[in-house]
């Protein structure tokens, strides 16, 4: 709490100018609320953030649709030609959707791919992780406060030095081969090799997000009223269905938050596999978003309009994996609730 | 075996003293605290060692660096040398061909030079901190510039979006106005709107307003965040209506109320949003990946990577630099952790 007031105290005195200022502009204020009553102001303490927003979210969502029917590498709209709807007809083009080989953009299949695999290891792995880490932590364990922070600590990283951290990690002559020696293996080259490069991405991530997942499992769990687990034990009811029927059904809510919420950032998987690998060694770890990056700004043969198409289709993606989820977590805290109040 | 997962007797429970459960969770703990810190901490050290001592293999846990000695008026290397009658001395290189050194005595540099196999020498090495990958960068790179750009996007970002998003919520949470309700579900329709989806779109328009190249075309685009006009939202939610009704009795405009009642109860939502928003801000990296192509505007994040991506990579000063950004981090870290873990476990907010 002392930290709370000292905190608020330093943000009186970084904010002393802006109070000022917020004397200064009461009196104009004060005739626009005469000429615009409650409502008007209303709208005025709105307008700011909602004309950035609008700017800089609504106008450039609508307007992703205008740059996916037009092609050429200008970036005003009023350059552009209209070509229809041949981007997303040159990015679904395949023969076979599983043989990236076969498609005519076959960058954009591996793409899709690569961020398959990696949505499906990386979820699966951190879930798994996080839960158990939060189970863990939601026993009576001296330090309580320590453990959390010690696995949260990578969340605050930021995405490049987390990227550079392992990437000094697992270089060639690096702590993770030096291990590998240690222990009588021969080394590996981490980040060089097609398999090991992907498998790298992967745990990285997961090491680098699972701190934030296992917050919110561990407030699931807190939330478990201790009596159920008391009246499981004078029952004398078997750990593992205690396990089952209370603490799984109970912690469904949180988890299918934690599995949305893992889906849908996992799809945009960018930064640190960006930092870590830059997308290779050839193209076997570059995700969905480094091909909307490439193409859109970075590719020699640059083609915003193909790059806004990419970026439609997987927000169609993300609808589709939002929606899913939250009817999941409708259907399955109705079960829940019913699941607790079952004898 | 899913005994230790549910139940929540600690070790001292019930006097049973160490069940194999608690064995597993002290393993768990023991690893995740190796794991967790291990990597920041090799960091640190490998940022005080030299060139030499990053290219060592197997490398010394902490930073060692050869001794030099002062002869006639040149530095040289130190060595402990094994002579042919077994003797060992500490003697300074002169010069090496092959395999074969040239080496004197320090303490006598005027005495013939003697011809010593390397294979008969180590070197002579102590704790020593390469400060000098810290003050290189400052003094002869960009650094400080990227440094100076980071800090002014992450303090004037943090500070509009405290101020757009306490307005907005402010408006949603105490008046009543039509399409308040529309509103509200714009913002929650959109909070999952990933940068990567309105790449392209966002880059033109950034282009439009001229913000191109410009730390402010950094800065403009994040700071409406749903999620911070959501979470202060549901907290002025909690700030009784009586005490507004009171203050316009009183004859308070209705900014006076805002800025004077309504911010000042709302100080605790707002310093988690504060801590989040730097911690976002400093963070960032797509979007001034994007938008930023001069170098004397990068940020923090940005010129690391691109010396990262330079071909002759200078890892001892890339570490340091590493070390530097992850500072402010660290700090949010240690002193305003528990805010920060109370959001998100409060509101699911990243």
């Amino acid at each position: 709490m002392t930290k709370a007031r000292a905190l608020t105290g330093v943000g009186a005195v970084l904010t002393a100018p802006l109070r000022l200022v917020a004397r200064a502009i009461d009196p104009p204020m004060r005739i626009w609320q005469r000429l615009a009553g409650q409502n008007g102001m209303a709208l005025l303490f709105l307008a700011p953030n909602m004309l950035i927003f609008g700017i800089f979210v609504l106008v450039p969502l609508f307007i992703n649709f205008l740059y996916s029917t037009t092609g050429g590498t200008a970036f005003f709209l009023a350059d552009r030609p209209d070509v229809g709807l041949a981007h997303y007809q040159r990015l679904l083009d395949c023969r076979d959707y599983t043989a990236p080989r076969s498609c005519r953009d076959d960058m954009f299949w591996i793409a899709v791919w690569n961020t398959a695999r990696f949505v499906f290891f990386q979820v699966g792995l951190m879930t798994l992780a996080a839960l158990v880490t939060a189970l863990i932590l939601n026993r009576a364990i001296p330090g309580k406060g320590f453990w959390r922070a010690v696995f949260f600590f990578p969340v605050l990283l930021s995405p490049v030095v987390v990227g550079l951290i392992w990437q000094w990690i697992l270089q060639r002559q690096g702590l993770a081969n030096l291990m590998m020696v240690e222990v009588g293996l021969s080394p590996i080259n981490w980040l060089t090799d097609r398999f090991w490069a992907f498998a790298a991405a992967v745990g990285v991530s997961v090491w680098a997000h699972m701190g934030f997942y296992t917050l919110i499992l561990l407030a699931g769990l807190q939330a478990i009223p201790r009596d159920l687990y008391e009246a499981a034990e004078m029952d004398g009811t078997a750990p593992f269905r205690v396990f089952r029927r209370i603490t799984l059904p109970l912690l469904m809510p949180n988890l299918l938050v934690v599995v949305v919420l893992a889906l849908i950032r996992a799809v945009q998987i960018f930064d640190e596999a960006y930092v870590l690998t830059g997308g290779g060694p050839g193209t076997s770890t570059m995700f969905m978003t480094q091909y909307i990056y490439e193409i859109g700004f970075a590719n020699l043969l640059r083609n915003p309009g193909l790059a806004a198409a990419a970026s439609i289709l997987m927000a169609g993606v993300l609808v589709v994996l939002t929606l899913i989820q939250l009817w999941l977590a409708r259907r399955s805290a109705g079960a829940g609730a019913g699941g607790g109040r079952r004898p | 075996m899913i005994a230790f997962l549910t139940r929540r007797r600690g070790r001292h429970g019930d006097g049973r003293g160490w069940h194999w459960t608690d064995i597993a969770t002290w393993v768990w703990l023991i690893a995740g605290l190796v794991v967790m810190f291990g990597p920041a901490l090799w960091l640190v050290l490998s940022s005080f060692k030299t060139p030499a001592g990053l290219a060592e293999f197997p490398p010394t846990i902490l930073p060692y660096a050869q001794e030099t000695v002062a002869v006639g008026d040149q530095t040289r290397p130190l060595y402990r040398v094994t002579l042919e009658d077994g003797t060992v001395r500490e003697l300074a290189e002169l010069r090496r061909v092959g395999i074969v050194a040239q080496m004197v005595d320090p303490g006598a540099p005027e005495a013939d030079p003697i011809a010593v196999n390397i294979n008969d020498r180590e070197p002579v090495r102590s704790i020593s901190f390469a400060t000098e990958n810290y003050t290189e960068p400052f003094l002869h790179f960009d650094f400080f510039l990227f440094l100076r750009n980071s800090v002014f996007v992450t303090v004037m970002a943090t500070i509009i979006t405290l101020l757009t998003n306490s307005m907005a919520a402010f408006a949603l949470s105490k008046y009543d106005f039509r399409g308040r309700n529309a509103v509200m579900l714009l913002i929650v329709a959109t909070l999952m709107v990933p940068l990567s989806v309105i790449l392209v779109p966002l880059y033109s328009v950034v282009a439009a307003t001229g913000l191109l190249n410009s730390l402010w075309g950094v800065i403009l685009p994040t700071v409406a965040t749903p999620t911070g006009v959501f979470l202060l939202r549901q907290y002025m939610l909690t700030i009784p209506d009586e005490l507004l009704e009171a203050a316009r009795m009183d004859h308070a405009s209705e900014w006076q109320i805002y800025w004077r009642i309504v911010l000042p109860l709302a100080a605790p939502a707002l310093a988690v949003l504060a801590i989040f928003s730097v911690v976002w801000r400093w963070n960032d990296f797509l979007w001034p990946l994007v938008v930023l192509s001069r170098r004397e505007l990068y940020t923090l994040q940005i010129g690391l990577n691109s010396y990262a991506g330079e071909l002759n990579v200078q890892w001892h000063y890339i570490l340091a630099m590493t070390v530097v950004a992850m500072i402010p981090v660290v700090l949010v870290f240690v002193f305003l952790q528990r805010f920060i873990t109370a959001g998100i476990a409060g509101t699911g907010l990243k």
